[in-house]
């Protein structure tokens, strides 16, 4: 009867609940979409930038992340290659040897990217094969190479031309060779796009005169989460004085800064929402009190404790709250679902203006469940919150005075 | 038989304006089991303020009132709340009713408080409902209801928790002479068939008839106590 009670009451006055009702829906509504592009667009840059490139964990000699050049390589043998398998939760090492080159190619000249790979494990960390546009995927021990579409289309060249690369090598040497132009691959990221060469490790270690020896290795793990603790468990089984091992927090801290940032902007202007349509809400509440003081005195005056008068406005406060919370995420769930498999995509010119920043050009949603409960639970909290008005009135009320209004 | 209330020396002094206002007097009452008593006197005599402070609603500035020889004078407020539920029913002057509960389901309510288990209620509620001649309108809610019917379902709620006695704030202040004369023989019913006490106020010479008790106050004093 209680309940009875508190949905009758709802009603008693429509056009107001309806009105605090649907606000509590738009602003669900407005904020999960907020959220989801923007957790979608964080998700989707550290995908872009950790899970298909970096790796979540690298292994480096001591000193090559500050100074990144081929003289700080080192050997991956056989013994830390166990070492670093027999790790729970390794998936995969990738192992690369990467550096700076001149390619030429008829009158055209521009710096590029080599990376020495390792092309079957590379593939497996970071899906290369699915983005060539044009010829085949390297061999284990291929002697060609493959070339990022930007770059390819500046020096116009073409699958089947021969590019000449010209660099320094291992402690000097000189490095020079011709490399037949397998595939061609086109990145996401503009900077990759416009200047990486794959090479296969073997092809790269030759052209460097830097045998045996790598940049890096990038592992795949089971789970993000798990970053940390094998990072702990790496650093302990090997000498840190000759190698070291990053997590993907350190290899990318820029974009986490820059996200954390955008992350901060989001929850203001998602506390600003809040802020208006709690407004809103107090408003109702307060109405929904005051109009009902000698409803009220009569009801505490046949005998109902004031704690069940209390108890029967925060019901018909909840009830109106979870009419608009589960409306909200009922109207949001298709919609996000939506743009999740059907990412906005810019516009050309948009798209041109927002690559350049490195960032892909389409606005991925997420559907991470946070996005949801998180929005249910500000609104709730705001409307207990906000409910102590009215519970506070009850147990002031005076039944004389309430009565004589 | 046995005395349910004893106002004993009850004053009350509103302080709300600059000049105090003494709305009762030392006033000295006491009503019996199965009494029908009208409290009576011009307005602002004091009738609604005494009323009140009998029924626990208020508290006197000074003097104490016994119920059942319980002093409720110094009571706590939820324990108030609850001794009026067991004890003492109410029947005020309009909008008695919830206004989103039906008839039967506002007599219910009472008993809802009470915890009475829900074939006890019901049953109940609907025999009040008969008795007080509102059964065809049972499923109606208050605002469906003239005057006089509502407050025949007030009274009817007013007996569901089984008071020890009903207390009726100018019950027919306003209602016409018909609908004034019909809940007055309903009560007056009630009251000798089933001994229910009532003390109600009025300042409606007809109402003041069918008393067989009438305290007159005047300025917050008793001026006459006459039993008929
Ligand atoms: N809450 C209050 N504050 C100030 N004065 C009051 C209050 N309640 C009643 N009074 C005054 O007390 C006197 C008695 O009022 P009341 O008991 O309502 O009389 P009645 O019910 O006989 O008309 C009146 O003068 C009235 O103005
Ligand atoms: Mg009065």
């Amino acid at each position: 009867m209680y309940l009875t009670l508190a949905w009758r009451n709802i009603w008693r006055n429509k056009r107001r609940s309806l009105i605090t009702v649907f606000s509590i829906t738009f602003a669900v509504l407005l904020a999960c979409f907020m959220r989801s592009m923007q957790l979608g667009a964080y998700a989707r840059m550290i995908d872009n930038s950790v899970r298909f490139y970096t790796g979540y964990i690298q292994i480096h000699k001591s000193g090559y992340w500050t100074d990144k050049v081929i003289d700080n390589s080192f050997n991956y043998d056989l013994t830390l290659q166990n070492k670093v398998k027999a790790i729970e939760g390794v998936i995969l090492d990738v192992p690369r040897l990467e550096s700076f080159t001149l390619t030429s190619f008829r009158n055209q000249i521009k710096g590029a990217f080599v990376m020495g790979v390792d092309p079957q494990r590379e593939n497996e960390l970071t899906n290369v094969k699915d983005k060539i546009v044009e010829g085949g995927y390297l061999n284990q021990d291929d002697d060609g190479i493959a070339l990022a579409e930007g770059l390819a289309e500046y020096l116009k060249i073409k699958v089947g031309d021969t590019l000449t690369l010209l660099s320094q090598g291992y402690h000097g040497a000189n490095a020079a060779g011709l490399f037949p132009v397998r595939c061609i691959i086109k990145f996401s990221l503009p900077q990759q796009n416009n200047s990486v060469i794959y090479m296969a490790l073997p092809s790269a270690q030759w052209f460097y005169a830097a045998p045996d020896l790598i940049t890096s290795v990038s592992l795949l793990i089971d789970t993000p989460d798990n970053t940390d603790r094998i990072v702990a468990e790496l650093k302990s089984h090997v000498n840190l004085d000759e190698l070291e091992v990053m997590g993907w927090h350190d290899l990318v801290p820029d974009l986490l800064q820059s996200i954390e940032l955008d992350n901060i902007s989001g929850k203001v202007m998602l506390w600003i929402l809040y802020l208006v349509i709690g407004f809103g809400m107090f408003g109702t509440y307060l109405m929904m009190t005051a109009e009902r003081q000698y409803e009220f005195g009569v009801m505490l005056a046949i005998g109902m404790r004031r704690m069940r008068l209390q108890a029967l406005i925060v019901l018909e406060i909840s009830i109106m709250t979870i009419l608009g919370v589960a409306q909200g995420i009922a109207l949001s769930l298709p919609l996000l679902t939506y743009f999740h498999y059907h990412p906005i995509v810019y516009g050309k010119e948009a798209a041109k203006a927002i690559e350049s920043f490195g960032v892909e050009a389409i606005y991925p949603f997420s559907l991470d469940l946070v996005i949801f409960t998180n929005q249910a639970y500000a609104i709730f909290i705001m409307a207990i919150i906000l409910s102590a008005y009215p519970v506070w009135s009850i147990y002031r009320m005076k039944v004389v005075e309430s009565m004589r209004a | 038989m046995a005395t349910l209330i004893k106002a004993t020396q009850v004053s009350k002094i509103y302080h709300k304006t600059v000049v105090p206002v003494h709305a009762l007097n030392k006033v000295d009452l006491s009503i019996e089991e199965g009494e029908f008593t009208a409290i009576v006197g011009p307005s602002g005599c004091g009738k609604t303020t005494l009323l009140n402070i009998l029924g626990g609603l208020d508290h006197p500035t000074s003097g104490k009132v016994e119920i059942t020889g319980i002093d409720i004078t110094n009571m706590k407020d939820s324990d108030l709340i609850d001794f009026r539920l067991q004890n003492i029913g109410f029947v005020f002057q309009a909008y008695n009713l919830i206004p989103v509960l039906t008839a039967v389901e506002n007599v219910e309510f009472i008993m809802l408080l009470q915890r009475k288990d829900k074939k006890e209620r019901i049953a109940r509620a609907y025999e009040l409902l008969e008795k007080m001649s509102m059964l065809d309108k049972a499923d109606n809610r208050p605002g469906e209801l003239s005057g006089g019917q509502q407050q025949r379902v007030a009274v009817a709620r007013a007996l569901a928790s089984k008071p020890r006695f009903i207390l009726a704030d100018e019950p027919t202040a306003n209602l016409d002479s018909a609908s004034t004369a019909n809940l007055l023989d309903l009560m007056a019913q009630i009251n000798k068939e089933q001994k229910a006490t009532f003390v109600f106020s009025t300042h409606d010479q007809r109402v003041m008839d069918k008393a067989k008790r009438l305290v007159t106050l005047l300025d917050g004093s008793i001026v006459s106590d006459i039993t008929r």
